[in-house]
């Protein structure tokens, strides 16, 4: 630390820290555009002027960019010199020469940083007069709305697309005045995190074009914290809603998760909560084969009760895109041993697999800013683009950090983005990816081994062989991958942070035993690796831990016991496992009650469904790929007859039971869930229980500046209604209530007085030491065990051969299409790719295939006809399925099979 | 009077060829400074010269190169680039150097290499010079030839290899780091400085960017020695220097004289005076980004401390003449207008002011000005002022506009009074 004056006042600040990040972090206003808390500092805008001194005896100074100026011992400098703010307002002056006064009718409105700087300019009056310059805008697609006109040339979103997120077709094109900001011509963005220009641009060039769809003013939005439930990364989301409606997703800052990102996914997934596939109302199908209709609330719960009362056991079919409590009170509805995991046993085997040897690892699981911080990544198997999108954001800003750190022989500050740049040209720092087709991480990787998972469980074995584990060395590996396993060995070895990142992808329990071989060899040659596992869903782990039998286990026991009834969780059992198998389940004479909020072939089947909450409708936990526990909170009150599940299957149980469990709340649910199963404990950290109060207050939901509480149901009744009550939350369906800055994890909004935009995050930052002393991080449930020594995964699968007539089928993964609940988010849609089979362009003419020419598969039953495609990375003799999209089976991969060109008739 | 940059240079005549080259005497000062000198001897030469770079900003050559990291710890390869992307309004030096003696050139730019070890150089051209790009390729083929490039040069084991690369055409492309930009095939927006090109500059290694000029005076102080050099100045700067003028002058033209000869010996001896019917108004020294100067100034010597002492900066030594008949207005809202579409939009006050100030002059000049453009226009060369922009390309473009609201203020005044430019038929 070191001390600085600011306006003849001490502060202490980090030594080297720029200037504008210290000033932000102490509490001051000053404005600033092309700087980023992610990005950091280039000196574009040089709105963030001030005056520096050499001296206290200094009386004349001289204008500098706080952005680009270090703090030293004895800095001097002034936010209010006149001349600095003169300078300021004269830069806003001129950013607002071509700026469109359209403010009235702009999306960004009211959560602007060029209003919210402009008014802290003191900028007012418009002396330019002439004609502004205009420029021609672009169809950016179904996620981004472009409006060039209102560019005030900050740079950041190209720095952010091109130079952070990695993307290709998007750039700077022109010259003076006249720079633009786009793509080459019109045309989808091609990167999987487009969205975040949102964000990043400081004023409305790029805004949410779902939002606009359903426009409603920023500050009418009703938000709270939330965790998006689309992949198993838990990045923290503020969703906002008006009307009942859900309206758009926006970042929630959380440093160890998701900074200051999200993925497209993520951002734009959020529309199922307003699709006509919602189930609003308990229904009951009064007879087989004929739809289900509305009961009423009541009579439905009636008769789930008398169904279920007579029944010996209930079976309990739990799902890993529910909440912790959800799976618990269904656990507790039909006891331990009928609850199962409503996945598949291959699922069940890999998630369990994978937990284990998170288990077993010496260091928690890496955080995605841990990953960030990494200085040599191995990524095996995971196509994490599409899988865990922001997981391959992170590994791929992890590709500069060792490089950064060299750069600082240099004398160049790390904030110094440019320099950065320059100094680090094309060099990156290591990054292995070894996957079994191509990957968007490839631009990126210093190599990269495709490889059929038994390849690459060989490969994996290899590696932690050369790092002295006592296994046995794959044999008749090629010289080439010979020199990459020692490449990568000795790299991991070397590294002060190696994180070794795979998943359960690829569908191989060998490869995950084979990734945890590395960490533990490097944990035994005294380094510290950090170990991460891309999961599928965004409870899955979660469910792990919760435990429980598979899908198809549920299946035998339906045939062999005839249980009366089973109860499905928030989940399509159609999705999971091949429909053969789920007959016994999904058995006519059996009684099905389904509990989702998504209408589904499941809850087609079922007797009685009943409407649950989404995530937007409800309080939970979700547990993340660390195992870090994470609470989201209610945003609207569920329409109708939605409730969360948890209290759906609380009114299923026995009278006596109720009694017993005290679930009136929230809190209530989470109690008896870390009484009954201690290891669960931690997730009473995750957040204040309801009864917290600030200043006596609960926390608004809804802005100070909420427009229309007492109008807003007039058409309804002219009586202003009482806000819904919230049993289960510190925070309040009101705009009554405390507005101040709290801690992120339970903050409705990123808000602070004048800081209206994004850009209010860095008031929020770890440097204001009073909020981080409150605030409740996600809680890590995954407990470690003592390394055996013995422990070593050593069995090696054979090397992959082709085979004549068979290939060997693999996943290929879809970040648009191959999630259950996003997939229904129509912008989403629109970027699903139609099923298809991807061949080796060779393999494809062997078969006669042209491009979209039709083939049909044979798996285990099932015949499947797909598109074919041509991949050149997938190796000759295999074959990759768009798993997950509309129209694909759930399949078990990898797996052999034939496949034939179908002959139009 | 000692002319060494142009000794060999017959306007309108070919240039020598390399047998010319070496018989003036060429290439001598290479085999000295490869025979007998280290690098670090060359450098000291050139630093005990005083030689001070001829781009425009005047900064010690030898101290330039003294930042650049020497010895086996230092990143390779290191680089030399020529700058050869003369775009500034009314400067035409570099291209005489190039298309009459280019051989000079290049035996500056190997000596230059070798004093900082660079194993690479490229000479950035302007694209308009395609005479000089033809000259430059055969010189650079010749020495190649003759292994004054390439490997082992003459024995010495020192290797370089150049190549020329023309620009695409952009003021900013001559900005030191713009350069370097435009070189790597980025867009010619100019580098934050820390780092500088010296610790950090090609492709982030150790690079020195240096003016033709600068280069083609390095063989001759490497060859007479660094007092010989000193000695040729007139004032306190050393060395010769080519200044030229151009506007209603009898001779317009360019001339190799002593640093700090006075303005008024080179307006009136070789440029000729003022054409009949045309009197002197104001000058600027040394290209479009120069501060006008009056008649009062004419004693002025045309050395940097001089010129700066006087409120202009000598620049590239190459004068824009103002006679009494070319409206001062006029000719402020042309470079304005050039300045604003060279501007490379990066940093605020250049990409939106600059723009602002060339519409509001064009108003002021076609008589649609106000009484409150004089203060806008005096707000924006405050906006501009150096530090306030991120490189020198604003504060250059104000130096003219700022002068020029402070000399001809009762010009601007008229415009807006009458409604119309005085100097136009109503």
């Amino acid at each position: 630390m070191t001390t600085i004056y600011i306006d003849n006042r001490p502060y202490e600040v980090a030594e080297g820290q720029n200037l504008l990040r210290a000033c932000l972090s102490l509490g001051f206003n000053l404005p600033y555009f092309c700087w980023h808390p992610a990005m950091h500092s280039v000196g574009a805008c040089r709105q963030c002027a001030v005056k520096q001194f050499k001296d206290e005896n200094d009386t004349k100074g001289r204008i500098v960019m706080a952005c680009m100026t270090p703090a030293s011992e004895g800095t001097r400098i002034s936010i209010d010199d006149p001349e600095a703010k003169a300078f300021r307002a004269g830069v806003i002056e001129l950013l607002m020469v071509n700026h469109p006064h359209d403010c009235p009718v702009c999306d960004e409105g009211g959560e602007c940083h060029l209003q919210d700087m402009t008014l802290m300019t003191g900028h007012t009056y418009r002396r330019y007069r002439f004609a502004k310059r205009t420029h021609r805008n672009q169809d950016l697609g179904p996620f981004v709305t472009h409006e060039m006109n209102r560019c005030i040339a900050c740079y950041r979103c190209v720095r952010f697309y091109r130079d952070y997120a990695g993307g290709r077709d998007f750039d700077v094109f022109q010259w003076h005045n006249n720079v633009y900001f786009g793509r080459q011509s019109d045309g989808v963005l091609e990167n999987e995190f487009s969205g975040n220009l949102v964000e990043v641009c400081p004023t409305g060039v790029f805004t949410d074009k779902t939002l606009a769809r359903h426009y409603a003013r920023k500050w009418d939005l009703q938000t709270a914290p939330s965790i998006c439930v689309h992949c198993s990364v838990g990045c923290n989301t503020i969703p906002g809603e008006r009307y009942g409606k859900l309206r758009r997703i926006r970042n929630r800052y959380n440093r160890e998760v998701n900074g200051y990102f999200l993925c497209d996914r993520g951002r734009y997934g959020y529309e199922f909560v307003n699709g006509p596939q919602r189930i609003r109302r308990a229904m009951f199908c009064y007879q087989p084969e004929t739809a289900a209709e509305p009961f009423g609330r009541l009579a439905a719960i009636e008769r789930a009760r008398v169904l279920l009362e007579p029944c010996q056991h209930v079976l309990g079919i739990g799902s890993p895109r529910a909440s912790l409590e959800a799976n618990f009170a269904l656990w507790t509805l039909v006891g331990p041993d009928n609850f199962y995991r409503g996945v598949s046993a291959k699922e069940c085997r890999l998630t369990d697999t994978a937990i284990d040897m998170m288990r077993s690892s010496d260091m928690p699981a890496p955080s995605l800013h841990d990953v960030e911080r990494s200085d040599a990544v191995l990524v095996l198997g995971e196509d994490l683009t599409n899988t865990a999108p922001m997981l391959a954001l992170a590994v791929r800003h992890s590709t500069l950090q060792r490089e950064i750190d060299l750069t600082e022989k240099l004398h160049i500050h790390w904030w110094d983005d440019a320099a950065i740049r320059v100094a680090l040209q094309q060099r990156r720092g290591p990054l292995f990816v070894a996957t079994p087709a191509e990957t968007k991480l490839d631009d990126v990787a210093t190599h990269i081994y495709h490889g059929v998972p038994d390849d690459l469980v060989r490969f994996a074995q290899a590696i932690a062989e050369a790092l002295t584990a006592p296994i046995r060395r794959p044999e008749g590996m090629s010289p080439d991958l010979t020199a990459l396993v020692e490449k990568v060995a000795e790299t991991l070895y070397l590294a002060q942070r190696p994180v070794i990142v795979s998943g359960v992808g690829c569908g191989s329990e060998e490869l995950i035993r084979a990734a945890a071989n590395i960490a533990k060899a490097l944990g035994s040659a005294g380094r510290r690796p950090g170990l991460a596992f891309a999961f599928p869903e965004c409870n899955s782990v979660g469910l792990g831990l919760l435990g429980g039998g598979s899908l198809e286990e549920a299946c035998r026991v339906a045939t062999t016991d005839r249980a009366a009834a089973v109860v499905v969780l928030e989940n399509n059992l159609f999705r999971r496992v091949p429909e053969p198998q789920l007959r016994s389940l999904v058995d006519r004479s059996r009684h099905l009650i389904a509990i989702d909020h998504e209408e589904n072939e499941t809850t087609d089947f079922a007797e009685i469904v009943f409407p649950s909450a989404s995530f937007a409708e409800s309080d939970g936990t979700l547990v993340n790929y660390e195992g870090r526990a994470q609470r989201f909170f209610r945003v609207l009150v569920g329409a109708e007859e939605t409730q969360e599940s948890w209290r759906w299957i609380w009114e299923l149980l026995p009278k006596e039971q109720q009694a017993a469990h005290a679930w009136e709340s929230f809190d209530g649910i989470q109690a008896d869930l870390a009484q009954t199963m201690p290891a669960f404990a931690p997730i009473l950290q995750t957040s204040p229980r309801a009864v917290v109060r600030i200043v006596g207050q609960k926390i608004a939901r809804q802005h100070a500046r909420f427009s229309g509480r007492t109008a807003i149901h007039t058409d309804q009744d002219v009586r202003e209604t009482p806000p819904p009550v919230d049993r289960d939350s510190p925070l309040t369906f009101s705009m009554e209530g405390y507005q101040r800055m709290v801690p992120l994890s339970i903050a409705p909004r990123q808000w602070a007085p004048g800081w209206n935009s994004p850009q209010a995050l860095p008031r929020f930052q770890e440097e204001l030491r009073s909020l981080q002393e409150l605030d409740y991080r996600g809680q890590t449930l995954i407990a470690r065990l003592p390394s055996e020594e013995s422990g070593y995964f050593a069995s090696l699968p054979p090397a992959f051969e082709r085979r004549p007539d068979e290939w060997l089928l693999i996943s290929l993964y879809h970040i648009f299409g191959a999630e259950e609940l996003s997939v229904l988010a129509p912008a989403i849609a629109q970027l699903t790719p139609p099923p298809y089979l991807a061949l080796h362009p060779d393999d494809a003419d062997e078969l006669g295939l042209d491009q979209d020419d039709e083939v049909e598969v044979k798996i285990g039953g099932q015949t499947l006809r797909l598109a074919s495609r041509w991949n050149l990375s997938l190796a000759r003799g295999v074959a990759g399925i768009s798993v997950g999209l509309p129209g694909v089976p759930p399949l078990e991969l990898p797996v052999w099979a034939g496949l034939k060109r179908v002959v139009s008739a | 009077m000692e002319a060494p940059l142009t000794r060999n240079i017959r306007p309108n005549e070919m240039p020598p060829d390399l047998k010319a080259y070496e018989k003036s005497g060429g290439y001598q000062a290479l085999r000295k400074a490869l025979g007998t000198m280290t690098p670090m001897e060359v450098q000291k030469e050139v630093v005990d010269s005083q030689l001070r770079g001829r781009g425009g900003a005047g900064f010690l050559t030898g101290l330039k190169w003294s930042f650049v990291p020497m010895g086996t710890e230092s990143r390779r390869p290191k680089y030399l680039i020529v700058n050869a992307d003369e775009m500034e309004p009314g400067t035409f030096k570099d291209r005489l150097l190039i298309e009459g003696d280019p051989h000079q050139l290049i035996e500056g730019l190997i000596l230059s290499a070798y004093a900082i070890q660079a194993e690479i150089a490229y000479i950035f051209l302007r694209w308009a010079y395609k005479t000089a790009g033809r000259r430059l390729q055969t010189a650079i083929e010749e020495a190649q030839a003759a292994n004054y490039l390439g490997r082992n040069i003459l024995g010495s084991g020192y290797c370089l290899d150049v190549s020329l690369h023309t620009s695409a055409g952009r003021y900013m492309c001559g900005e030191e780091t713009g350069l370097l930009n435009a070189l790597e095939g980025r867009r010619a927006v100019p580098r934050a400085k820390p780092p500088y090109p010296q610790v950090c500059g090609l492709w982030g290694k150790p690079t020195v960017v240096n003016n033709v000029e600068t280069l083609c005076n390095v063989p001759h102080i490497v060859e007479r020695g660094a007092t010989w050099f000193q000695r040729l100045g007139a004032g306190k700067d050393s060395g010769t220097k080519l200044f030229g003028a151009s506007g209603r002058v009898k001779r317009p033209g360019l001339w190799e004289l002593p640093m700090g000869t006075p303005i008024r010996d080179i307006l009136e001896e070789y440029a000729g005076g003022m054409q009949n019917g045309y009197r002197f108004r104001g000058l600027i020294p040394g290209g479009a980004s120069t501060d006008f100067l009056l008649e009062t100034h004419l004693d002025t010597k045309m050395d940097f401390e001089a010129v700066t002492a006087v409120g202009s900066r000598l620049g590239t030594g190459t004068m824009i003449i103002l006679d009494n008949r070319t409206c001062p207005v006029g000719m402020v809202a042309n470079l304005l207008t050039f300045f604003a579409r060279e501007s490379c939009g990066w940093c605020t006050p250049c990409r939106d002011n600059l723009p602002w100030a060339a519409q509001t002059l064009a108003a002021i000049e076609t008589g649609r000005g106000t009484d409150e453009d004089l203060e806008i226009l005096a707000f924006q060369c405050r906006m501009m002022a150096p530090g306030r922009t991120f490189c020198a390309l604003a504060p250059g473009a104000a130096e003219p506009l700022q002068s020029a609201l402070k000399y001809f203020r009762e010009d601007f005044q008229r415009h807006i009074d009458q409604r119309r430019c005085p100097w136009r038929q109503p």
